[in-house]
């Protein structure tokens, strides 16, 4: 069995998840197609995911309970883990957002398997997986193995967002399931949140991303050209650590070693001069533009298209010609 | 109460990296402690200089060159270091296993370590150590207090950030906005001499490595790297939208 753990929000099954997919039946394949494939879904109220998910897998198992309204790391855990051994889950895929790269290590201990970090490919070969990760801030691409005992899982395994194509539903319907759980209580006490949610399409999921540094001049600036910009072509904002660290953007916004990682098909950096650390998240996108004053920065040297110059001259021709 | 603090030896982000025979080569580049690990340095001496009384360790596990890192710490303000010497390449998840014993041989109750390997871009082994030791963590924890046995602070979570208090023992991974790590000064780096740099050996902790590393390689996207002049901006923005819609054909 191939254990997908199902990312979910706002009441939806998340891209992320339907990627999973893609890379479970890849495995499958691999397996010899004897491998089924199981979703798990935790949360509160999550009827309609598991129902939205039951057309992407062999077989869908519930624990929709109120004491998983809250994601915790030790929760998390103790369910997965249960889960996988109870359905002898010889893969156990996890999403590769901040919340799976958590728990998943404390899955991998719990089941003594290795973990396979934020992949980017997937490949069974009896009882090896072989991967491949970006290592060294995205500079390098390294390829691992796991290789599973006689007992026990192969591998924990947690999935780079963005890279697989998500699966597309299926007519068909896989059975549900409703799984008695035995969990801890959490000790990590949460007592307050700061929704960074925007009105926007999320940097994650986002087909065109338009990001911010320096060069745009001030928060002002930045919501002048970077905000008008992402709007107008419908993507999702972006910001290097300079200017969230200088309080002009929400840390949600930042891009790079210390933030979001995204790989669009397109990238627009404004006034960004291009650190290796802001490069580590978004060097993987399929095509770059750079629009920055000075022409030595690092920036244009992985631009696809650049535009040497003023970003508040720049900016508004680009926007009065889109409008047109 | 004892703090171990978890640190990495990594490549400088300033410098580039080589490959050579399908393997990342370090020979002849700047390394230094990992930027994510120092937060936790410096957390943990911030809360003895707040008041709280504890002994200060810091812990790394890696080759020979691995205690300049360790030297750094000690010029920092920690107060002795162990050093588990080893060329295996562990990872995370193997890693923890030894961290766990040490944390355990040393009775601490705060364990720091970074929440992402510059290198290797582990996120796992705070959570996983944290496992080992049926202790609770917080995960990339920007602000942090402590007051008797109860730490309270912030930390990101997939969307936005929370607040949270958690019971010590306790992991607590670090990251950038936790604080401004200190320079060791000069009196403090010769001070550091005379500390405690303890080397031990991996035999003991009954260790083998979860994965294979099988190659590394630099793979470089070939770049259009068709740069305009912005100097006439209005030809300049037609130039790049009709390159985006026809020749990229990325929009719309």
């Amino acid at each position: 069995m191939i254990l997908i753990v199902v990312e979910h929000a706002n009441g939806k099954v998340s891209k992320s998840t339907w990627e999973m997919v893609t890379a479970a039946r890849e495995l499958a394949q691999d397996m010899g197609g004897e491998a089924s494939i199981t979703a798990l879904v935790l949360g509160s109220n999550v009827a309609p995911i598991a129902a939205e998910i039951a057309r992407g897998v062999d077989q869908v198992l519930v624990a929709d309970l109120p004491a998983l309204a809250q994601y915790d790391p030790e929760l998390w855990s103790a369910a997965v883990a249960q889960i996988a051994t109870e359905g002898e889950a010889s893969v156990i895929l996890i999403g590769g957002s901040r919340s799976g790269r958590e728990y998943s290590p404390r899955v991998a201990v719990k089941l003594d398997a290795p973990l396979l970090e934020d992949v980017i490919n997937l490949k069974a070969s009896g009882k090896t997986l072989t991967a491949q990760r970006y290592t060294y801030l995205a500079r390098v691409t390294e390829t691992i193995e796991a290789t599973g005992g006689t007992t026990g899982p192969i591998a924990v395994v947690t999935i780079k967002p963005g890279v697989f194509n998500p699966a597309t539903p299926r007519a068909e319907t896989a059975e549900q399931f409703d799984v008695d759980l035995n969990l801890p209580t959490p000790r990590l006490k949460i007592t307050g949140k700061t929704a960074e949610r925007s009105a926007r399409v999320s940097l994650a999921e986002a087909e065109i991303v338009v990001s911010g540094g320096r060069g745009v001049g001030s928060a002002e600036g930045f919501t002048q050209y970077v905000e008008a910009l992402a709007d107008q072509l419908g993507a999702a904002v972006g910001a290097t650590r300079a200017i969230v660290d200088a309080g002009w953007r929400p840390y949600s916004e930042q891009v790079g070693q210390t933030g979001k990682t995204v790989q669009p098909k397109l990238y627009i950096a404004i006034g960004i001069s291009g650190a290796v650390q802001h490069l580590s998240g978004m060097n993987k996108s399929k095509t770059i533009v750079a629009i920055n004053r000075d022409a030595e920065a690092p920036i244009f040297k992985i631009a696809d298209y650049g535009i040497v110059g003023d970003v508040p001259q720049l900016v508004p021709a680009i926007l009065a010609e889109l409008k047109k | 109460m004892r703090i171990l603090t978890y640190l990495r030896q990594v490549l400088d982000a300033e410098e580039s990296v080589h490959v050579t025979n399908s393997a990342v080569a370090l020979e002849n580049s700047k390394l230094v402690m990992d930027t994510m690990d120092e937060y936790g340095v410096e957390e943990a001496l911030r809360l003895r200089e707040n008041g709280v009384e504890a002994e200060i360790v810091a812990v790394a596990v890696g080759p020979a060159r691995t205690q300049d890192a360790l030297r750094t710490a000690l010029a920092m303000g920690v107060d002795r270091a162990i050093h588990v010497e080893t060329d295996i390449r562990l990872d995370a998840i193997a890693l923890s296993k030894v961290l766990a014993q040490i944390a355990q041989q040393e009775e601490a109750t705060l364990i720091f370590s970074g929440g992402q390997q510059a290198d290797w871009d582990s996120h796992a082994l705070g959570a996983a150590t944290a496992e080992r030791l049926q202790w609770p963590q917080a995960t990339w924890t920007s602000a942090l207090e402590l007051k008797g046995t109860t730490l309270t602070g912030k930390h990101d979570a997939d969307e936005g950030s929370e607040t949270f208090t958690l019971e010590l023992p306790a992991v607590i991974t670090t990251q950038q906005g936790l604080n401004e790590p200190r320079y060791p000064t000069l009196p403090n780096i010769m001070k550091s001499k005379k500390k405690e740099l303890r080397k031990e050996s991996l035999d003991q902790f009954n260790v083998s490595p979860k994965l294979k590393f099988v190659s590394a390689e630099i793979q470089v996207k070939n770049r259009i790297n068709k740069i305009l002049d912005g100097k006439d901006a209005p030809a300049a923005a037609a130039q790049l939208l009709d390159l985006l819609r026809n020749e990229a054909r990325v929009i719309a």
